[in-house]
C-alpha cells in the first residue's frame, strides 16, 4: 500500500493524460525466431483490475509474449509500455516468475537464497544482502507456505515447492505489474488453491498479475479477464464475453473444441444460459 | 633429491625467489578456484577450455611480430597480448557460430578449439625453423614451467590474481544471479550481457595469466577442477567458493613447488595431478555428495529399515524374509530358534510404536524437514519433543489399508 500511495503522490502535474495510464500496453509487437513470426501484430492492452491469463496452445508464442513484454527477446517491431512508460524506466515495477523448467534446480543456493534474489534490484550493485531484506524474503516465503523449508537446496524441493519457491521470489519484488509463466503447472490441488489466493491477495492490494495458464477448465473460475493467442491475438476480455466455443475453436484451430474440456462446457453453458 | 630440500621449497625457505614463484601460482589457484565456480555453474567451463587452446596462435604470432619489427621476441608482455587477443577472438567466434548457425554451441566449442589450436602448432614449428634460435621458450606456454619464471613476473601473477579475486568477491550477487537464472536476472533490470562479458573477461584474465604456469592445455583443470571438487562438499555457493579456493590454492602451491624442485616436470602437470588427486578423494569421501558417503548413508537406511520390517514382522508370526537378516538378528540377540527373544520382543515392541509414530507425524506435520536425524528410524522419543510425540499417541488410528 505504501507503495501505491508514494507512486501516486510522486506524479507530478502535467505528467501525461489524466486517464490513468494501464499497467500494460502493446503495440503492433512482432517476434520472429528463425524467420518465422513467433507473435505477429499483437495488441494489447491490460485492464488496471482482475486477475489475467494468457491461454494458447503449445507453442503458440505465450512464454514469447512475456520475455518481450519484459525486454527479454527482441522484437522485430512494436512497443511495449508499463504504466505508460517504455520498459527502461519501469524496471522495478515488474515481478516475473519464469517457467521453471528454465533453470538448473541443482544449483548450490537454498530456498531463501533464491527469494531473496527478489530484493537484489533493490540492493543495487556490489552490495551484500542484509538482514532486512534477508528477512522480508522470509516473509515472502511463509506467504506461500514456504518458511519451513527457507534452509533447503533448492534441488531437494518438489515441484510444486520449487514453484512456490519462485512465486516467493516475485513477491520479493515488491512488483506493481508481475508477469508469470505457467504458475500451476506441476502443483497439486492444494498448492493451486494457496498460489491463487496469493494470487488474488495481490489483485486486490492493486498489483496486475498477467499469467500463463494451461489448464482451460480452471480459467473461467481463477481469472477475470483472458487474453486468448496463437501467433496473433485471437481475443481478448473479460472470461465471461471472450471464453467461448467460437474463440477456443480459433484458438485452438479445432485441435480442441470445448467438448473436450469438461469445465469449458460447463462455462459456456452457462453463459448461454444467461 | 634429500627431504630437507623438499621441505624447504614447500614451507618458502628455498630461497626467496623460489618462495615468491610457489606464492604467486598459489594465488593464481585461488583466483582461478573462485573464478572458475561461477563458470562451472554457468556451464561455461568448455568454453574456457577453448579459450585457452586459442590463445597459442596468438603467442606465436606476437613473437613472429615482435622479431619482425627487430623487438626481443620473447617479452612476456607481447606474448601475453598475443595470447590475450586470439583467446578473445576464439571465444567472439563461439558466439558467432552458436548464434549465426544452428550448430549446438558443444560443436562450436570443438570447431574453435582445434582450428586455432591447430594454427598455433603450425606457426611454432614454422618459428622452429627460422634461425632465429630464441624460440625455446615458447614451448614452455603449452605445458608449463615455472622454473623460467622470475621474480617480477611472479608478482605481478599474484597482484592480477589477487585482484580478480576482489572483482569476484565485489560482484558475488551479481555472477550468483546470472549464473542461476539469467532470464531473471535480465528481466530485474541487471545488464546480463555485461556481466556475463565480465566473467568472460576475469576468466580470460586468469587463463593469460596462467599460461606460463600452467600452460594452455591444462590451464582448464585449474579453473574446473578444484570446483567441480568442492561442489561435493557443500549445498552453499559461498562454502563452495572458498572450499575451490582453498583446494586450487593448494594445487598451485603444491605444483610449484615440486616443479621448482624438478625442472625438468612441466608444473602444468604436476598441478593438474595435484588438483586431480584432491578432486578424487572429494568424489569418493566428501560427507555431503561424495560417493562412499552417499552410499554409507544408504546402506545404513537399508539394513535399519530391513531390520524395523523384520522385527515387527516376527512380531506377528511372519519369519523375516531374507536369511542375512535373520543372522543378524541372531547375532544381535533378538531371535533365538526364529523366534523372539525377550530382548527382541522389547526392540520389535519399540520399533512398532516408533513406526507408527512416524507415520502420523509424516501425515500430520508434511512440511517440516528433518535436520540431523533420520525421520522415520531414529527413536521418535529422541528426535521430536517430548509433548509432540504426547500429541501424537494421542491421535485417533489411522484408516490403514
Ligand atoms: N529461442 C528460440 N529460438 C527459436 N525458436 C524458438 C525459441 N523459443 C521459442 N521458439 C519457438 O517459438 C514458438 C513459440 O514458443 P513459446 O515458448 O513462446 O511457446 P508457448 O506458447 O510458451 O508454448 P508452451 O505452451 O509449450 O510453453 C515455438 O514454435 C518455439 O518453437
Ligand atoms: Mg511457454
Amino acid at each position: 500500500m505504501d507503495m501505491l500511495f508514494s507512486l501516486r503522490s510522486g506524479q507530478k502535474p502535467g505528467d501525461g493524460p489524466a486517464a490513468p495510464a494501464s499497467p500494460l500496453e502493446v503495440r503492433d509487437l512482432t517476434v520472429a525466431y528463425n524467420r518465422k513470426p513467433v507473435l505477429w501484430s499483437v495488441d494489447y492492452t491490460a485492464p488496471s483490475q482482475g486477475l489475467i491469463a494468457i491461454v494458447g496452445p503449445n507453442g503458440a508464442g505465450k512464454s514469447t509474449f512475456v520475455k518481450a513484454c519484459l525486454g527479454l527477446v527482441p522484437s522485430v517491431s512494436g512497443s511495449v509500455k508499463v504504466y505508460g512508460s517504455p520498459l527502461g524506466k519501469r524496471r522495478s515495477l515488474i515481478g516475473y516468475v519464469p517457467q521453471r523448467e528454465s533453470v538448473d534446480w541443482d544449483f548450490p543456493a537454498s530456498a531463501l537464497d533464491v527469494a531473496a534474489m527478489g530484493r537484489y534490484g533493490m540492493i543495487g550493485w556490489c552490495r551484500p544482502v542484509g538482514r532486512a531484506h534477508r528477512e522480508a524474503a522470509r516473509a515472502c516465503l511463509d506467504r506461500v507456505g514456504m518458511a519451513d523449508f527457507a534452509d533447503r537446496q533448492i534441488g531437494q524441493l518438489s515441484g510444486g515447492q520449487q514453484q512456490r519457491v519462485f512465486l516467493a521470489r516475485a513477491l520479493a519484488q515488491e512488483a506493481r505489474i508481475y508477469f508469470m509463466d505457467e504458475p500451476f503447472a506441476g502443483v497439486d490441488a492444494a498448492t493451486e488453491r494457496a498460489v491463487i489466493q496469493v494470487l488474488r491477495d495481490l489483485d486486490s492490494a492493486g498489483r496486475t498479475v498477467i499469467c500463463v495458464h494451461h489448464d482451460l477448465q480452471t480459467v473461467a473460475d481463477y481469472f477475470d479477464h483472458v487474453l486468448l493467442l496463437n501467433t496473433r491475438v485471437v481475443a481478448a476480455g473479460p472470461v465471461g464475453s471472450t471464453l467461448n466455443a467460437e474463440t477456443l475453436h480459433r484458438t485452438y484451430g479445432g485441435r480442441l473444441g470445448p467438448a473436450d474440456v469438461p469445465g469449458v462446457r460447463k462455462h459456456v453453458a452457462e453463459a448461454g444460459a444467461a | 633429491m634429500i627431504p630437507d630440500e623438499i621441505l624447504a621449497t614447500l614451507t618458502l625457505r628455498a630461497g626467496f625467489n623460489s618462495a615468491v614463484v610457489v606464492a604467486g601460482t598459489a594465488c593464481l589457484g585461488v583466483a582461478a578456484g573462485v573464478i572458475g565456480s561461477f563458470m562451472l555453474l554457468r556451464k561455461r567451463a568448455m568454453v574456457s577450455d577453448a579459450l585457452s587452446h586459442a590463445t597459442l596462435p596468438g603467442i606465436a604470432l606476437a613473437f613472429l611480430i615482435a622479431t619482425a619489427l627487430g623487438m626481443e621476441g620473447r617479452s612476456l608482455p607481447v606474448l601475453l597480448a598475443g595470447a590475450l587477443f586470439s583467446g578473445v577472438l576464439g571465444v567472439l567466434a563461439i558466439q558467432a557460430i552458436s548464434r549465426f548457425t544452428r550448430l549446438p554451441e558443444d560443436a562450436a566449442i570443438g570447431a574453435v578449439l582445434s582450428v586455432f589450436f591447430g594454427v598455433g602448432v603450425v606457426l611454432l614449428s614454422h618459428i622452429q625453423t627460422l634461425a632465429t634460435g630464441n624460440q625455446a621458450g615458447l614451448k614452455t606456454f603449452i605445458l608449463g614451467q615455472t622454473a623460467a619464471m622470475n621474480r617480477n613476473e611472479a608478482m605481478a601473477i599474484a597482484g592480477l590474481a589477487l585482484a580478480a579475486l576482489a572483482a569476484c568477491v565485489l560482484l558475488f550477487k551479481e555472477f550468483r544471479l546470472l549464473c542461476f537464472d539469467p532470464g531473471f536476472a535480465a528481466g530485474q533490470g541487471w545488464p546480463t550481457v555485461r556481466i556475463d562479458l565480465t566473467l568472460m573477461g576475469l576468466t580470460t584474465l586468469v587463463t593469460v595469466i596462467g599460461l606460463q604456469t600452467v600452460g594452455l592445455i591444462l590451464i582448464i583443470a585449474l579453473l574446473i577442477v578444484p570446483p567441480a571438487a568442492a561442489r561435493f562438499w557443500t549445498e552453499k555457493l559461498w562454502a563452495m567458493l572458498v572450499i575451490a579456493a582453498v583446494l586450487g590454492g593448494i594445487s598451485g602451491w603444491l605444483g610449484a613447488s615440486l616443479s621448482a624442485l624438478v625442472p625438468r616436470l612441466p608444473a602444468g602437470a604436476v598441478i593438474v595431478l595435484v588438483a586431480g588427486s584432491l578432486f578424487l578423494f572429494s568424489f569418493l569421501f566428501a560427507p555431503a555428495r561424495g560417493v562412499v558417503a552417499t552410499a554409507w548413508r544408504q546402506a545404513r537406511l537399508r539394513l535399519a529399515y530391513a531390520e524395523q520390517a523384520a522385527l515387527t514382522g516376527l512380531l506377528h508370526g511372519r519369519p523375516p524374509a531374507s536369511g542375512g537378516m535373520d543372522t543378524w538378528l541372531r547375532v544381535r540377540g533378538m531371535v533365538r530358534d526364529s523366534a523372539l527373544t525377550a530382548r527382541g520382543r522389547d526392540a520389535a515392541r519399540s520399533s512398532e510404536r516408533n513406526r507408527r509414530l512416524w507415520e502420523r507425524f509424516l501425515i500430520h506435520y508434511p512440511t517440516l524437514v528433518p535436520g540431523r536425524a533420520n525421520w522415520g528410524i531414529d527413536p521418535i522419543d529422541r528426535v521430536l519433543p517430548r509433548d509432540l510425540v504426547l500429541e501424537l499417541e494421542s491421535l485417533p488410528e489411522q484408516l490403514s489399508p
